[in-house]
């Protein structure tokens, strides 16, 4: 029975009960379902074992339209919360584990595969690419970061969720604090999913120097391409800082290490340093793909090249260098005295310069252009006054000496949703409206589409823009409740009007899919916006070797594919020939399957299976090293045939 | 569109009036020292300036969004290429430039002012009060006077404070908006706060930096007192409160809530504040006048019978 007792949840209530229910019925509903169909062969051989950068994408994409769920319904849940002085809705602890989870979820679960599904889908199309340059650690990559998300999760009905914040901080977060298992489901499920992340980062680097077609010069590369790789730059160097500090901090959970706790020369500022020095970064790894979508969505709309394109890529570099020399400014208020925040201060602002040079660039791309507001360009701009606003206040933040009025205020909550959500968020909706007909091979309703981002911006308005006010009247960030008397109700029930008619927009979200997927037309072609990039230059559905002749672009500029609509300049040139392809691979997923073993085994500190995991693990690696695997070619018949096929549709 | 575009105008005037116009009332923005008053002046010169920015960019794009939408233009009309123009650029990046050097030097300027003791009270030698916070709970000790508190805060009005904060667990963050902005208190590490209060007045506090399940209710009041009623109030308190024990500390400790107290002697006496500051606190150093005070001040604090415990500590710490 002992053994049993630890996989309790330590402070149950009603509603972790009900998910428990809701989460085994829905998985007894999948696996009956999938059995039913005799789906199981089918996904592991189309899915689970792919090593396709399409279907990984898709994979990615459709895990953080989840995590987006999972998170905003934890967000609901603390809006809810606060929308009364003294409401007995969620107790301390529950509070505490919900905004934990709403942020790790969010950032790491949601956002890093928003931004990882683009990369996947579009990097090699727009390099004119057939795959990543590792298309087998891709897939690793993947399920490294499936296995870290649900291990995540899983914390929230065994065990016990995290609840020492997102940041984390050390003591809070050490063994004396925080008794529950949640926070080494924090350490490890973030190590597993950033190990994933990692590869990524290495792997996309490589594929966009090694694999652009014939022609294609790093300043002729599409600009999402430009911003994913200097997001994957970023990846490379921040993430092994992350690395370090989760094994330092597990280290210190499980064998009593004192890396960060209190006592015996701990120190738990070298954790907030740490977690920072990845954590700032971390925030343009997400926001420059975003920037990239905007770019490619705004000349699409604007029907005009991009304005500045140099300007636009030194800026992204420039910021990916700042990234790295602002992160003390998360605490200007840890007592490094005046000298060392003037500096964190100044080059906190000096991101704002890069930053509004590309606001600038996409004002003047609208210029003389011809712009359809379609759904995609309907975010852009709303995208663009509202980070702006974001961005100032950004900037007000870096004062270091008023920040110490504005840290650890609603002020602060409002300033990082105001730039992660029309910044991040809108970009992956707008990205995700752009291209899916190129996925599905229909489009998503325009109507639906375009009210959706209306009713978003509506609740996005009141959800924050009252934390602005109440941050400055005094109300702390992470706190359940609040008494009557600090007059902050008023404000905070506006906030949660704000976040359900969210919550409303992202339930048409959902709808317009099912809607398209019902009603829309399915004969659009391949290029339905009529847009710019290689990108579009393939089928749809794209076929699995993506492009029969590889593209060259020598006489192309950034834009191949309207150099080829308008100018006729040629970018298919030769014969279709036999196409080698990488295969497909199970161990990738089997080697995940062993950290997740690894992992939970970890959390609960069970040493046995945790060899066994780390064996499975080990195993994978050495088969992977033994294995000769050279790929294999599709025909060329095969090939020619599939080529015919499009054609004859096309002439439909 | 048209309408469209009229409703964002609408909301974001709306939503720059409820800002603007709740200003006066809003804590931040109604301070009651000189620190405070530092970071409100910033505060609303921040406000106004990025307002401008904001509207700038809002003209703008409603200006391009209106005459180059595709509806207002000829179907056959085909926008041109257009490339960078070093001119365009260069106020592109020059603006922002000119803002940020001029955001640079006033953030410097500030940097110091909050981080010294307040020019205003300056004759008169600050009082130092160690504020440390152990879960959930403020103790404030003041050791010139020999009393402690825990959850509330007497001070003289018209005088400069000198915090020193530390913390019995978590990193919490020690807050009193109307006085000042916060600084966080650690376990191994003593920070500085320089605060003063401009009128006699009630004003709160809390930890602002989450620490764990009772963190919302970890606040206390502050009471602004005239010198003579704070030393009146020191002398009532040395006559009625019970003395501070190391048990009674250690009871104190436990994790929970408790109302306020008080006691004569301080907690300094047998759990002295962590010695360490890690080379920081760099303003302290640079003003030499300030270092001298504190000099004093650590020789008033009547600690030298403890300094051999002291001693010890410090070793362990530089040992490795």
């Amino acid at each position: 029975m002992e053994f049993f007792e630890r996989f309790m949840i330590p402070h149950p209530s009603f509603l972790i009960y009900v998910s428990m229910v809701l989460i085994v019925l829905v998985s007894v509903a999948l696996v009956a379902v999938i059995t039913y169909f005799k789906l199981w062969g089918y996904l592991w051989r189309e899915w689970i074992t792919t090593v396709d950068h399409k279907k990984i994408g898709i994979m990615y994409l459709l895990m953080a339209l989840l995590m987006l769920f999972r998170g905003g319904v934890d967000a609901i849940m603390l809006r809810y919360q606060l929308s009364m002085p003294e409401n007995t809705f969620l107790d301390a602890q529950h509070y505490n584990e919900v905004f934990t989870t709403h942020g790790v979820v969010m950032i790491l679960f949601m956002a890093m595969p928003f931004i990882t599904f683009f990369f996947n889908y579009l990097v090699p199309l727009q390099i004119g690419a057939r795959d990543v340059a590792f298309p087998r650690l891709n897939n690793l990559s993947f399920w490294l970061f499936f296995m870290g998300a649900m291990l995540f999760n899983l914390s929230f009905v065994v065990g016990g969720s995290p609840d020492a914040g997102w940041t984390s901080y050390f003591p809070l977060a050490d063994n004396e604090f925080s008794t529950s298992v949640g926070t080494n489901y924090y350490m490890i499920a973030i190590q597993i999913a950033g190990i994933g992340t990692l590869m990524t980062g290495i792997n996309f680097i490589t594929t966009i120097m090694k694999m652009r077609a014939p022609g294609m010069t790093l300043f002729k590369m599409p600009m999402f391409t430009w911003s994913a790789l200097i997001a994957n730059l970023i990846i490379v160097f921040a993430f092994p800082v992350l690395t370090v500090a989760l094994a330092m901090g597990t280290m210190d959970r499980l064998f009593d290490t004192k890396f960060f706790a209190i006592g015996n020369g701990g120190m738990d500022m070298l954790w907030a340093n740490l977690f920072w020095v990845w954590g700032h970064p971390e925030v343009y790894i997400l926001i420059l793909p975003a920037f990239g979508i905007f770019s490619e969505v705004i000349s699409t709309f604007a029907r005009r090249n991009l304005y500045g394109y140099k300007s636009m890529v030194w800026s992204m570099i420039v910021i990916s260098v700042f990234a790295f020399t602002v992160w003390t400014h998360h605490f200007f208020t840890m007592g490094q005295g005046a000298f060392t925040n003037s500096i964190f201060s100044i080059t906190t602002m000096a991101i704002a310069v890069p930053t509004g040079v590309k606001i600038f660039n996409w004002l003047f791309t609208l210029y003389k252009g011809k712009i359809e507001f379609t759904t995609p360009m309907l975010y852009a701009v709303h995208f663009i006054p509202l980070f702006t606003l974001g961005g100032v206040t950004g900037v007000m933040l870096a004062m270091s000496a008023a920040d110490y009025q504005y840290h650890n205020t609603m002020f602060l909550v409002a300033h990082f949703h105001n730039v992660i959500i029309p910044g991040v968020v809108y970009a992956m909706l707008a990205g995700f409206t752009f291209y899916w007909p190129k996925m599905f091979g229909f489009m998503l309703n325009e109507k639906i589409g375009k009210a959706t981002v209306w009713v978003m911006s509506t609740g996005f308005l009141l959800a924050f823009m009252p934390m602005y006010i109440t941050g400055l009247d005094g109300q702390a960030r992470r706190m359940y409740t609040y008494s009557e008397s600090t007059g902050f109700s008023t404000l905070n029930m506006v906030s949660f009007v704000g976040a359900g008619i969210m919550a409303v927009s992202f339930i048409m979200l959902v709808w317009n899919i099912w809607y398209s997927f019902k009603n829309s037309p399915r004969n659009i072609g391949s290029d339905p916006w009529d847009a710019r990039g290689l990108e579009w230059a393939t089928h749809t559905p794209i076929p699995a070797y993506n492009f029969a002749i590889t593209p060259d672009v020598t006489d192309s500029t950034s834009e191949a594919f309207w150099d080829m609509k308008k100018k006729g300049t040629q970018i298919f040139k030769g014969e279709i020939k036999k196409i080698h392809m990488p295969n497909y691979s199970g161990v990738p997923f089997i080697m995940s399957c062993g950290f997740f073993l690894l992992g939970f085994s970890l959390i609960f500190s069970m040493w046995i299976p945790a060899i066994v995991g780390l064996i499975v693990i080990l195993a994978g690696m050495a088969h992977r090293s033994f294995e000769k695997d050279h790929g294999y070619y599709i025909p060329e018949e095969d090939v020619k045939a599939t080529e015919k096929q499009y054609e004859k549709r096309g002439a439909k | 569109m048209k309408v469209n575009f009229k409703g964002t105008l609408l909301a974001s005037i709306v939503f720059g009036t409820l800002l603007l116009g709740g200003c006066d009332s809003l804590l931040v923005l109604d301070p009651k020292g000189p620190q405070a008053e530092v970071q409100a002046n910033d505060t609303m010169m921040l406000i106004f300036m990025m307002s401008g920015i904001v509207l700038a960019v809002f003209a703008m794009l409603i200006f391009m969004l209106v005459k180059y939408r595709a509806s207002k233009q000829s179907p056959d009309y085909e926008p041109p290429h257009i490339h960078g123009h070093w001119l365009v650029e260069t106020i592109c990046i020059g603006i922002p430039i000119i803002i940020v050097i001029f955001l640079g030097v006033r953030s410097i300027g500030s940097n110091y002012l909050v981080e010294s003791a307040p020019d205003a009270y300056k004759e008169e030698e600050p009082l130092v009060i160690y504020a440390s916070s152990s879960d959930w709970k403020w103790h404030f000790s003041y050791p010139e006077q020999g009393i402690e508190t825990v959850n509330y805060l007497y001070i003289p009005a018209n005088r400069n404070i000198e915090f020193k904060l530390y913390s019995y667990g978590p990193i919490t963050s020690f807050w009193i908006p109307q006085l000042g902005g916060q600084k966080y208190a650690m376990a191994d590490m003593v920070t500085t706060l320089h605060l003063a209060a401009d009128e006699v007045g009630e004003y709160w506090g809390r930890n602002a930096n989450f620490a764990g399940a009772g963190t919302a209710e970890q606040t206390f009041d502050v009471t602004a007192l005239t010198q003579d009623e704070f030393d009146e109030w020191v002398d009532e308190v040395k006559d009625t409160a019970e003395p501070l024990t190391e048990q009674k500390f250690e009871e104190l400790l436990e994790p929970g809530h408790l109302g306020r107290s008080t006691y004569t002697g301080t907690h300094l006496e047998f759990s002295p504040a962590p010695e360490h500051n890690h080379g920081s606190s760099d303003s302290d150093t640079m003003d030499h006048e300030n270092m001298d005070m504190e000099n004093m001040n650590h020789e008033n604090m009547d600690q030298n019978e403890h300094g051999d415990h002291q001693d010890t500590e410090h070793e362990d710490h530089s040992s490795h």
